[in-house]
């Protein structure tokens, strides 16, 4: 239909914009009156958070791109030119390095808070495997980053990590020399990296997008998981939730502010700060902290191809995590047995990450197997039967309930004690 | 809010496992030392450096290349200018004349510290084989950091009598399986500090480990500083935005 | 907040020291954030500024033996081209004549050489128009209506002592800093 969009916007000359293109509209709806259940946690902030993080990196990327060179003999160099000469070098790389990790940090929480908060489950199912998606993008450039320094566990993690192709049966060693572009890891890998590694951040933007309209189409969950079911269970998002999350936004720089100043290195390896050496392979190498879990199960299987499928395997069966949970209940607060599985599932992944970061022998070995297995117990056989014999605790009869009628005499109407002047005006559902 | 407070735990423990991982890979402890630049507020020690810079020119430099520092680089330590041109000049530095031959000519304090040889093959066949390391950022390229390249430098002692040394090798407590290739490079008295410090074996390894610390790490005190500001501005922002937060959220609690 | 509970809420302009407490904290916190943003995105667009590398490497010698009267060269300084050019008597007394000319961008020719030095013309080459090289600098090249150096690009001339006389050219070339090391010898920066 042709026409304008009738735009409500006061000032002229954003109208005359918001008519032909209502992106102020569309802010305003997303982002202004967005009805949000009004009984969010902080654990709820780390989706924007995760936002923020992908932002800084890709504006510190962009400016430490001007000044680094994509080749064998000058990249190492380069780096350290960052470092001592470029103004504020030291700041930007200091910053990117330490905001891989602390995008992980928050990647991972806003993970175990969907776990725990069943946020994965229907309607928000695609939600979720596009957070997978989000996640594999994540990891790929993080990987590809690491080795743009070219120092020692740069070289050697990428070679071990290209190899991991090689155990694919017939194509394995067709696909390694194709993903080196040479017969070792060689100038040809570090440019090819060095180009993904700028690409793939605008595909994850592009990505985190959908993940975001998804979100605004099934509305978010929380944490009793029971469906919003009138205004009063919600709040506008500004200046509720813009708020809260500006307090999530404070704190996480500030950790982000003692690792960049005061521990720059700290989740580094000292032997990325020696030249990469294509003859001499570093004592202990271990990847970064945020692969650790991932590591310690590819190396618990004894079997080459094995281990790469069983590696891969545990992000995939995040991806058919929602038909895996057969439990109608979301929030883990009312599934008494889960709540203590989830923790055994957080502990079956921490042991994974120090077992990750051991070298493979004596008891680590065992105890990465038996993580690995309760890993894939927990998804693979656990949830779908717990689901069926587990019995819930009681749910609310709805968020504003929960959340306001503790001391309140409700009636059956609802919301009679309201104090709120934000559900004085009930917001329509988008 | 149980989950919460577990959730903080898991992240303390998650945030432990990569230090106990890098613990794992060293058997060898090394003493901590007390260094003036360690800590949130830390600075170099500029004697110490400068004397570790003494240290550098007049026994490291002989093997060792420095490839990322330059001579204007030592204004940090607190060197005027003009000591730092004299120190420049006073190096040969290997450069291509105008007319396209190799020539030597005085440093300048853009020049890169000089290299004790031209090229890594030139150094292997002078070192029998071995290569010495470039020092440039040795103290972020080894776990143990200060400590560690404090301790090797005194580490050199008598091997225990069940201990055979390889040939052209030197007994050493705090290196990997204790035979390094570098024969101990200091001995008391080696240099004769114009401060008249006393250059004993302990206190010329302290010097140019706070030199190196500093080679490494230049940006350090800049970065210390600048933290300090973020981090009370950080604080101050939080404190605020939590005081708006809970005012716009009085109206619903 | 039980007094806020207590009220029934309309609009948040309903008064008291209350508002005025919320107000002046939002100011604040927009205000520091206002300073936050500005103090992220300084560095990195510093970042693009000369590289400390780059500013110590402003400075370069050029001997001046081998050039002979009416020759010039062309030397690298900062990456920019550097004429240095050894003037005949004829040429330094054209300078000299054209000091009361009418000249675009005025400049005694005295203020653009070294007191004893005449013979030396030392300028930045680099048409203050839009940035491309004159010709001139080889004697076999065009030097165009006033014997000094001629711009292709748009057609700005310049003469012997390298100010700008006809053409589009708002002014004269720029004169580096440089030093006589000895009488052969320059320091260019």
């Amino acid at each position: 239909m042709a026409g304008l969009h009738k735009s409500e916007i006061s000032n002229p000359v954003l109208n005359w914009i918001d008519s032909r293109l209502p992106i102020f509209t569309m802010i305003q709806k997303e982002y202004g009156v967005f009805p949000t259940p009004r009984n969010f946690n902080y654990f709820w902030n780390f989706g924007a958070l995760a936002m923020i993080n992908l932002v800084i990196m890709i504006a510190t990327g962009i400016f430490l791109a001007m000044n680094y060179t994509p080749h064998a003999t000058m990249a190492f160099d380069s780096v350290e030119r960052i470092m001592r000469d470029v103004n504020n070098g030291w700041l930007l790389r200091y910053v990117h390095a330490n905001g891989a990790s602390m995008f992980f940090i928050v990647v991972y929480i806003h993970m175990l808070r969907s776990l725990y908060y069943g946020s994965y489950k229907a309607p928000r199912e695609l939600l979720w495997i596009l957070g997978v998606i989000i996640l594999l993008l994540m990891m790929a450039t993080a990987f590809m980053g690491y080795v743009l320094p070219w120092g020692q566990m740069s070289y050697w993690g990428a070679t071990v990590i290209t190899n991991l192709f090689s155990a694919f049966p017939i194509v394995g060693e067709s696909i390694v020399t194709w993903l080196w572009g040479g017969y070792s890891v060689d100038n040809a890998t570090l440019n090819r990296f060095f180009s993904l590694h700028y690409l793939l951040p605008f595909v994850l933007v592009g990505v985190v997008f959908l993940h975001v309209a998804a979100l605004h189409v099934t509305g978010s969950n929380n944490p009793l998981g029971i469906d919003v079911k009138t205004p009063q269970d919600t709040l506008p998002f500004h200046p509720y939730y813009t708020m809260k999350d500006s307090v999530g936004i404070c704190v996480y720089l500030l950790v982000f502010a003692i690792l960049v100043f005061f521990a720059p290195n700290y989740l580094g390896h000292s032997d990325n700060y020696i030249p990469a050496n294509p003859l001499v392979t570093p004592a202990h190498i271990v990847p970064e902290w945020y692969f650790l879990p991932f590591y310690a199960i590819l190396r618990s299987v004894p079997d080459k191809l094995g281990g790469v499928l069983l590696m891969f395997g545990s992000i995939g069966v995040l991806a058919v995590l929602p038909w895996l949970d057969t439990s109608p209940v979301r929030s883990a607060s009312f599934r008494p047995v889960y709540r203590i599985l989830f923790w055994v599932l957080v502990l079956a992944c921490v042991v994974l990450g120090i077992a990750g970061g051991k070298p493979a022998e004596g008891v680590w070995v065992w105890l990465s197997r038996v993580a690995t297995a309760y890993y894939f117990l927990h998804f693979l056989v656990i949830l779908p039967i717990l689901g069926k014999f587990e019995r819930p605790l009681p749910l609310p009869e709805s968020i504003s309930r929960a959340v306001l009628g503790r001391d309140g005499g409700f009636g059956g109407g609802g919301g009679g004690l309201m104090p709120g002047g934000a559900v004085a005006k009930p917001m329509e559902k988008a | 809010m149980n989950f919460v407070r577990v959730v903080a735990a898991a992240a303390l423990l998650a945030f432990a496992v990569p230090a106990s991982a890098n613990a794992a890979a060293e058997e060898i402890k090394f003493p901590p030392q007390n260094w003036s630049f360690s800590g949130p507020f830390g600075t170099f020690d500029r004697a110490s450096a400068q004397r570790g810079f003494q240290v550098y020119s007049e026994v490291c430099a002989a093997c060792h290349t420095v490839k990322q520092a330059y001579y204007r680089d030592l204004k940090g330590i607190g060197l005027e200018p003009k000591e730092i041109e004299a120190i420049a000049a006073a190096v040969t530095i290997a450069d291509i004349g105008d007319d396209g031959q190799p020539m030597e000519r005085p440093g300048r304090p853009s020049d890169r510290f000089r290299s004790p040889f031209p090229n890594e093959r030139a150094a292997r066949a002078a070192y029998n084989g071995a290569y010495p390391a470039d020092l440039s950022v040795i103290v972020k390229a080894r776990a143990g950091g200060a400590d560690q390249l404090y301790s090797l430098l005194v580490g050199y002692d008598k091997p225990p009598a069940d201990m055979k040394i390889g040939d052209g090798l030197y007994y050493n407590k705090y290196f990997t399986g204790h035979q390094i290739a570098m024969p101990a490079p200091l001995s008391d008295g080696q240099v004769e500090y114009a401060d008249g410090t006393r250059a004993s074996v302990e206190q010329m390894s302290r010097d140019v480990t706070t030199f190196f610390a500093y080679i490494a790490e230049p940006e350090s005190e800049v970065r210390k500083r600048l933290g300090v500001k973020v981090v009370l501005f950080l604080l101050f922002m939080t404190g605020i935005t939590y005081a708006v937060k809970r005012r716009v959220w009085a109206d619903v609690h | 907040m039980a007094e806020s509970a207590a009220a029934p809420h309309v609009a948040p302009e309903m008064g008291g020291a209350e508002v005025t407490k919320r107000d002046f904290l939002k100011l604040v916190a927009g205000a520091g954030a206002a300073v936050g943003a500005g103090a992220i995105v300084w560095p990195m667009v510093d970042s693009m500024n000369p590289a400390a590398d780059v500013l110590a490497l402003s400075s370069t010698t050029v001997d001046l033996a081998p050039v002979i009267p009416g020759q010039a060269i062309t030397i690298s300084w900062r990456g920019k081209p550097v004429f240095v050019r050894h003037r005949t008597l004829d040429e330094i007394a054209k300078a000299h004549a054209d000091d009361k000319a009418r000249l675009p961008d005025p400049a005694a020719d005295a203020t653009r050489v070294k007191v004893g030095r005449e013979q030396w013309l030392i300028v930045v080459g680099i048409c203050t128009h839009l940035g491309c090289i004159p010709l001139g600098n080889r004697s076999t090249e065009v030097r165009g209506e006033y014997g000094g150096w001629f711009c292709p690009c748009h057609g700005s001339h310049y003469d012997t002592s390298g100010r700008i006389r006809q053409g589009p050219a708002p002014a004269n070339l720029a004169v580096p800093p440089y030093a006589f090391e000895s009488d052969t010898k320059i320091k260019i920066g």
